[in-house]
């Protein structure tokens, strides 16, 4: 029942990843977290394709999402969600170390659910993957299974 | 004090009006917060017309909106908000005593930012209260144009009293 409310944590920093990972299990949370690194592995999840073709669990509660990756960038994977009726109820939280004004504009114009800048200082960080946790993995009533559950065609 | 506020509270409840300025009391938002009572009140504040004519202009970095409101309800604010260009970037949140899944199915088709079903017993009610504050008020980044809006922004603005080429 854990995937109810799965998390799924995209970032290509593996620094960053565990110390998210570590911050979400010091909170408790019971939520399962799927980590991927990069934004090609979090549309190949999203869309049940490739290396998770076979994918049968239901989609995230929440995508935590880091904007500067290789392959396919964060703000590519949340024009990709927005736009498609299938992904775009999935609420995502852009995750990131970039102040740049251009891109908090842009997540918002593309539809972002929440725009949390990555503190630098680790106890900061650390804190702030707890409130994202405590908030979006407890408080947050995802969309309901029957919206997230259905397969996408993928593009 | 009509200065721009970071949170809208919007509640037709003044019970739960109440319990959700205590709980963000630790926070010490106490006047941070706009509260309004129902859905006309909102959209005119947003849209500063009727009584809000004459408030400085700016959005709030986050809604908190009821859904079950007179006059206006909280999904026509919603659709409203999320259907204009100049306000749909204002992070919305229902809060609702609704776990019906009609009403989370439209917010987030509406274009919601997020959905908190109101915990009934009073404990639990304060305690997600303050996470949802806690994230919405301090760790989410509001857009451009928003109170809170990068903090280093606000605090960097020249309020110095005294210009420094004046001094001997």
């Amino acid at each position: 029942m854990n995937s109810l409310k799965s998390i799924l944590l995209v970032d290509d920093s593996p620094r960053d990843t565990e110390l998210a990972l570590d911050a979400l299990a010091a909170y408790n949370l019971a939520n399962e977290v799927i980590t991927l690194r990069d934004g090609a592995e979090a549309l190949d999840y999203l869309y049940r394709r490739g290396e998770f073709a076979g994918r049968t669990n239901n989609q995230p509660a929440v995508v935590m999402l880091d904007l500067k990756m290789p392959k396919v960038d964060g703000l590519e994977v949340l024009r990709q969600m927005k736009g498609d009726p299938a992904l775009k109820v999935i609420p995502v939280v852009v995750m990131t170390s970039s102040r740049e004004e251009q891109d908090l504009v842009t997540s918002y114009q593309l539809g972002v659910n929440a725009y949390v800048v990555k503190p630098v200082k680790f106890q900061e960080f650390v804190e702030a993957v707890k409130q994202v946790g405590g908030f979006w993995a407890v408080v947050n009533e995802p969309p309901p299974v029957s919206l997230r559950r259905q397969p996408s065609t993928g593009a | 004090m009509n200065s721009l506020k970071r949170i809208l509270l919007v509640d037709d409840s003044p019970r739960d009006t109440e319990m959700a300025l205590a709980a963000l009391e630790d926070y010490h938002l106490a006047n941070e917060i706009l509260t309004l009572r129902d859905g006309a009140e909102a959209l005119d504040y947003l849209y500063r017309r009727g009584q809000f004519a004459a408030w400085p202009p700016g959005n709030p970095g986050v809604v908190l909106l009821d859904l079950k409101m007179p006059k206006v309800d909280g999904l026509e604010v919603l659709r409203q908000i999320k259907g204009d260009p100049a306000l749909q970037m204002i992070p919305v949140v229902v809060m609702t005593s609704s776990r019906e899944e009609q009403d989370v199915i439209d917010s987030y088709k509406l274009g919601v930012n997020a959905y908190v079903v109101k915990p009934v017993k009073f404990h639990e009610f304060v305690e997600a209260v303050k996470r949802l504050g806690g994230f919405w008020a301090f760790i989410n980044q509001p857009p451009p144009g928003s109170a809170r809006f990068f903090d280093e922004k606000s605090k960097a603005e020249p309020t110095q009293s005294a210009d420094p080429t004046q001094s001997v």
